[in-house]
């Protein structure tokens, strides 16, 4: 018995800072940069979520997202901030770019915010569009169009 | 003033005018204001009043030393003494310089001061260009450099030994008078060419901008693949570079690794030649840091190139047109100035040849006058 409390004494008393963990601070921030030729959007600002429109689908990029690249197709691009409120923009086409640093690229040819697109105009283009498709054989002609009749739709869609 | 220092200084002329200066001198030493001062000619025998009144003649010195020296000798007392000399460098080399006369001068002034306002007008254009070129700039500088990004986060790098096939694009535009631009750029193309096919690697290049198919076509002519004109007239935009980049993927060349030459804007009076690389497909996929970037097959990747490609060009094309209108309205104001220093000068020679032609037109009413 002696000696269990001498072995006892003996034990270094391990002292234990008992803490919660550590806040989720260490996930890198998303810097965001969406500019298109002639005007920058977001300039390596930090956001919540991106929702882009690829060719293979919609999908949300939020910080730490898995590196990948991508290309935009016709559709609208979501920006939520980190406050909350989130901005609506048409892009035509272009990339977007998710870096292992979790910075994002995101590079449109034409992007306009939303509100600057009139629906009916819109509408009209898709008819012209419609119209010139069955109109014409040559391929070449052809896939302009369809491109137009695409970036049409996807412009009706986002204003309704 | 004594006359070794007179002579020393009518060396530096040639002609008549030199003896005219040293008539100046010579009247000056008797300390008088000039009065008759220029004289045109001085003949032997020509009879001068100097203004302290006494009537002196010019006399010619015999001393095989100089070609022909005048002295003026005082009449009055009748000695022959050297007041000042003159030393005179008669046409022995054939080309007589004669003295601009006052039309010339009039004709030479008027056509720098057309030239001075022409100058002065480009520098406006320039400069109200140069406005609208830095303010495309700054979003368009954003753009490329989002582009680039991958290259370069991904750290990709053309492989030493595979590449064989390179591309250069040279940008500059079709105006001149801008300064280096445009040799810049052909010397920076110049020493990569003789680099590369130094190490036997095979290069073609792209001028974007007849300026610089002026200065490679000559000499590295079978380098060029493809020439783009009326570049600089109108300020670049996406469609342009979207057309170059077109051209030249439906050119075939397949390159394994390009560079786009550009000078990069750095401020209104400085702008130097940068580099920007262009990667090839097989590059980017085969590099080893590719392999974190998720989901990319092919297709995906090809369409992603070519839109950097675009990118890439679009970034030169603005930071070339900047750096253009920059240096264009360095160049035009510092032809302005000089042409204002010369039309300075050029005035002053006009009223100092005016006043000369008075005083021979005096001179010779006043000794027509003496002899009667």
């Amino acid at each position: 018995m002696l000696a269990a409390r001498l072995f006892r004494r003996a034990l270094p008393v391990l002292r234990q800072a008992r803490s919660y963990a550590d806040a989720a601070s260490g996930a890198p921030q998303m810097s965001f940069t969406f500019a298109s030729p002639t005007q920058v959007f977001f300039r390596e600002a930090s956001v919540k979520q991106v929702d882009v429109p690829t060719l293979t689908g919609v999908f949300g990029i939020l910080p730490a997202h898995v590196p990948t690249l991508q290309v935009l197709r016709p559709g609208v691009v979501t920006v939520f901030n980190d406050d909350g409120s989130s901005a609506k923009y048409f892009v035509s086409s272009g990339s977007v770019t998710v870096n292992a640093d979790s910075s994002v690229q995101l590079l449109a040819e034409e992007a306009v915010p939303l509100d600057q697109l009139d629906v009916t105009a819109a509408r009209a283009n898709l008819e012209k569009a419609q119209s010139e498709l069955v109109g014409t054989a040559d391929e070449a002609v052809r896939a302009e169009v369809q491109i137009s009749i695409e970036a049409n739709e996807a412009i009706v869609k986002a204003l309704e | 003033i004594n006359p070794s220092s007179v002579s020393a200084s009518c060396c530096t002329h040639v002609g008549l005018l030199s003896v005219s200066a040293s008539a100046d001198l010579l009247l000056d030493e008797l300390g008088a204001p000039l009065l008759i001062v220029q004289l045109l000619f001085l003949l032997p025998g020509l009879l001068l009043l100097a203004p302290d009144g006494l009537w002196v003649t010019v006399d010619v010195l015999d001393v095989p030393a100089f070609r022909g020296l005048f002295c003026v000798s005082d009449l009055h007392s009748g000695n022959m003494f050297a007041r000042t000399s003159a030393l005179v460098f008669s046409p022995q080399c054939g080309q007589v310089r004669n003295m601009a006369t006052l039309k010339d001068i009039t004709i030479r002034l008027k056509s720098i001061k057309n030239i001075q306002k022409i100058t002065k007008s480009m520098k406006m254009v320039a400069a109200a260009k140069y406005a609208r070129a830095e303010k495309q700039l700054k979003p368009a500088r954003v753009y490329g450099t989002g582009a680039l990004a991958l290259y370069e986060k991904a750290d990709i790098k053309a492989p030493e030994d595979k590449v064989a096939k390179h591309l250069i694009v040279g940008v500059t535009s079709d105006r001149g008078l801008c300064g280096a631009i445009h040799s810049g750029v052909a010397k920076t193309i110049k020493n990569e060419i003789a680099n590369l096919t130094g190490s036997g690697k095979e290069v073609m290049v792209i001028n974007v901008g007849d300026k610089l198919r002026g200065l490679l076509h000559r000499t590295h002519g079978k380098h060029i693949l493809l020439n783009c004109k009326e570049v600089g007239r109108k300020p670049p935009n996406f469609s342009d570079a979207s057309v170059i980049a077109t051209e030249l993927l439906t050119s075939g060349y397949e390159f394994d690794q390009g560079s786009v030459i550009f000078n990069r804007f750095r401020s209104v009076i400085s702008y130097k030649t940068d580099q920007k690389p262009l990667f090839s497909n097989d590059t980017v996929s085969s590099s080893e840091n590719m392999g974190v970037y998720d989901d990319i097959d092919a297709d995906v990747l090809r369409n992603y190139q070519e839109f950097a490609l675009v990118n890439v060009i679009y970034l030169a094309l603005k930071e070339s047109s900047t750096s253009e209108q920059s240096a264009r309205m360095t160049a035009m104001d510092s032809a302005s100035k000089n042409a204002s220093e010369m039309i300075d000068k050029l005035t002053l020679t006009f009223n100092r040849t005016r006043q000369a032609v008075i005083t021979k037109e005096l001179i010779e009413i006043i000794s027509g006058a003496a002899a009667l």
